[in-house]
């Protein structure tokens, strides 16, 4: 297909020239996107990790709920947020709307749910394992949470990252309350539709192309800063090269 | 063990919020329609206001009654949109003051190469659409309640027939811009009502050609409003104003005619 | 680590259920200081769950758990338990050991002087940099041991701590409690090798479903067991119970398969 090889050369061209404009707009991708996860991880993690460790009357539907909003349709959460922050609507004083503020407080909204319901699970998994040990040893529950989070780093980096792809790949939320403005609020998926709407199928897809390369460094550096400390740990490295679990003395 | 610097984050976050404040003064908020901004206008014309005046324009491009919506609760300090109906009524509500035209164009239908209605080269917009119920010829509407929408509709009535009674059959609704509808009806190989510069400047016509055109009711003018600041204190009056009067004074009209592409002029300045 | 000794734990009349069943019956006993004390009796008699009320991990439905003096923080802080599989975190072999020293508040400079002493008393110090997963199920009970040796506690309980061991393995383990009761830890254990109850045992308590019914020094148990269950336990006919056939009788194939 003709737009299929056009793009590949246009996204290819954009990455080599560095240009400016491109720049401009992948650097604010990042900025809102990271901003935001960074945000969501900071509140959510104690939150999904305290959910995982203490009892509360409610507790099984605040779970549900917590899951169910993973599902939130990021144009809804946009028009929500454009309510709250239009001049007309609560807190228009801040004059937040139509800047990147705005675009990061939606898509904390959008990626919080995520981070904490999959740290929840992750740290009730490790709770069953660890409860009876540290609670033996005099560990308090609220000095417990830091000892989940951390032991269970590997699998959270992953929910991190399912975090960062929500963020760096929905246009409906920032759409709305970013208002696509050129050099303003102007990211990589807004300025994609942009270009769909202006019929140039072939620079929107080279632009898709680039917001996936991101996702791939992005991805990959994480993987990256993980691999020594996965390799030095040996439940991490496959089977077969593992030295078989002996039972006698060394 | 760390993943990404967090003091890297928070300098670039703080930098963005920093940024966004600093932009505190010297700019406006426009509202106008996808069909404006798609064409190229503002990309070509803005710059030149700018460096007349140091205002930045920032523009939000919606669909007009999304438009119509953000000047009335104040997110926009300029509305500029092309349905004079709704601008009359925005103004007539007390949302907006000192209305003026600015430029004009005319829609255009377009069609399918083979044209199997047979409407090429018609002049009789009405005439052409009574002929693709008649035929039930594919035809594409934005569905969207903007502008182009409602010409749509006007035209509808005029011809006596009732689109909505066939949707689904040969009346498409996509719901969505000037843009996206285009691209639907270039995969249908479809008809659709588009507006000049929208379709001088849209990059996926496929096998689709101009039509019918030359109508008067085709007619496309666009008028500019600033919001009212008695409703919306926050309103950037003399700046509003200043950008008003820029674009209907001689250099922001000399502005307008000058953008064409492939010699062709996109809009018409009212005041040349 | 504090002066007050929080021994002689009392058990009064404790009974503990789980969804309406009751696992414990009304046990009462005294653990006096300086003793080394190994509860047996076949599967299902409640022994980890004794353990457990013991320690403070689980609370008993009526009855009560009464130590000698002071509030129930502090001693949960004088006590130590090892169970049967080692937990570790997913960190080194020192990591483990000074994660439990910091959870006391122990400053830098004294964890590492403590690490570094339980880790060569326990033979592990060649593995003080591995990741504790790497280590073989034996060495990480080891480990278990070196954790809870650091904390000095007045008395340590041990669930089955060598029941998934082989001999070697077993040996040592048995060697490091010998040392952890030596320095003046009083040693708890739940066992099902009589073999080592017999090695170990100052005294001896006997539990079948959920009662105790027999406590008793060593020497007096293993020669002259008052209670017949126990005495059918020592011969090796009560491997279990059931709820319609209590007592096993030898020869009975038909009924020790029920």
């Amino acid at each position: 297909m003709i737009e299929f090889s056009e793009a590949f050369g246009i996204a290819f061209s954009l990455l080599i020239s560095l240009d400016q404009e491109l720049v401009e707009i992948v650097m604010l991708s990042l900025s809102v996107s990271l901003a935001a996860v960074l945000i969501a991880i900071i509140v959510g993690m104690p939150l999904g990790a305290a959910l995982a460790i203490f009892a509360f009357p409610g507790r099984r539907f605040v779970i549900v709920g917590l899951n169910s909003l993973m599902g939130l349709p990021p144009v809804v959460v946009g028009l929500v947020v454009y309510i709250l922050l239009s001049r007309s609507g609560p807190l228009g004083v801040l004059g937040l709307l139509f800047t990147p503020t705005a675009m990061i407080i939606a898509q904390v909204i959008l990626v919080m749910p995520i981070i904490a319901a999959l740290t929840r699970q992750v740290v009730e998994e490790l709770w069953a394992e660890y409860e009876e040990q540290l609670r033996s040893l005099g560990a308090t529950p609220w000095q417990a949470l830091p000892t989940l989070l951390w032991d269970g780093r590997y699998s959270l980096v992953t929910a991190m990252l399912a975090g960062f792809g929500r963020a760096i790949a929905e246009v409906g939320a920032v759409m709305i309350v970013g208002g696509n403005i050129d050099h303003v609020t102007r990211v990589m998926t807004t300025a994609i539709a942009l270009e769909v709407s202006k019929g140039d199928l072939a620079l929107a897809l080279g632009l898709g192309g680039v917001l996936i390369f991101l996702s791939i460094g992005v991805n990959a550096l994480a993987y990256l800063i993980n691999k020594p400390a996965l390799l030095r740990n040996p439940i991490n490295k496959p089977a077969l090269f593992r030295s078989p679990i002996k039972e006698s003395v060394k | 063990m760390k993943r990404f610097s967090p003091i890297g984050l928070l300098l670039s976050l703080s930098f963005f919020l920093l940024t966004s404040l600093a932009h505190g003064e010297g700019y406006i908020t426009l509202a106008s329609t996808t069909s404006t901004q798609n064409s190229g206008l503002f990309a070509h014309v803005l710059p030149q206001f700018k460096e007349a005046s140091g205002i930045e324009v920032r523009v939000v491009a919606v669909g007009t009654g999304q438009a119509l919506r953000l000047a009335r609760n104040g997110d926009a300090d300029v509305l500029l949109v092309h349905h004079r109906p709704s601008e009359e009524r925005f103004v007539a509500d007390n949302y907006g003051v000192d209305r003026q035209d600015v430029m004009y164009n005319d829609f255009l239908i377009v069609g399918p190469a083979e044209d199997s209605a047979s409407i090429q080269g018609m002049s009789d917009a009405v005439a052409a659409l009574k002929k693709l119920a008649v035929k039930s010829a594919v035809f594409v509407s934005r569905g969207d309640d903007s502008g182009t929408h409602k010409k749509e509709l006007g035209l509808w009535k005029v011809a006596a027939v009732e689109p909505g009674a066939d949707a689904g059959a040969w009346y498409r609704e996509t719901g969505s811009g000037m843009g996206a509808t285009l691209n639907t009806a270039s995969a249908m190989n479809a008809y659709a009502l588009v507006d000049r510069g929208t379709w001088l400047s849209f990059k996926n016509k496929g096998s689709l050609e101009v039509m019918v055109e030359g109508d008067p009711r085709l007619f496309n003018p666009y008028g500019v409003i600033l919001v009212n600041p008695d409703k919306h204190p926050h309103i950037k009056v003399t700046e509003g104003r200043r950008f008003i009067e820029w674009l209907t004074s001689q250099s922001g009209q000399e502005a307008i005619a000058a953008f064409r592409i492939d010699g062709e002029p996109l809009f018409y300045p009212n005041k040349l | 680590m504090t002066d007050q000794s929080i021994l002689p734990l009392e058990l009064r009349a404790v009974n503990f259920e789980v969804q309406g069943k009751r696992l414990i019956k009304d046990v009462s006993c005294t653990f006096e200081k300086s003793l080394r004390s190994i509860i047996i009796g076949p599967n299902g008699a409640g022994k980890s769950l004794f353990l457990r009320l013991c320690h403070g991990l689980l609370k008993p439905v009526s009855g009560q758990v009464l130590w000698q003096g002071g509030c129930d923080h502090d001693i949960a802080r004088k006590q130590g338990m090892v169970f049967q599989r080692p937990v570790m975190l997913r960190r080194t072999v020192r990591a483990n050991v000074d994660y439990a020293l910091s959870i006391r508040g122990e400053a830098r400079g004294r964890r590492e002087a403590i690490t570094d002493e339980v880790l060569q008393r326990t033979g592990l110090s060649r593995f003080a940099d591995s990741a504790a997963h790497s280590l073989s199920f034996g060495e990480q009970q080891r480990l278990a041991l070196a954790r809870v040796w650091a904390l000095k506690p007045q008395i340590l309980f041990l669930d089955e701590p060598t029941a998934s061991l082989d001999p070697p393995a077993t040996h040592l383990v048995e060697q490091i409690i010998e040392a952890i009761h030596v320095a003046g830890t009083r040693i708890v254990m739940t066992t099902h090798d009589l073999g080592q109850a017999r090695r170990i045992a100052d005294e001896v308590l006997f539990m079948h479903r959920g009662r105790l019914l027999e406590h008793a020094p060593a020497e007096k148990f293993f020669d002259e067991p008052q209670n017949d269950h126990a005495q059918a336990f020592l011969r090796g006919d009560l491997l279990w119970w059931h709820r319609k056939h209590p007592l096993h009788k030898p020869g009975s194939s038909k009924e020790i398969f029920q």
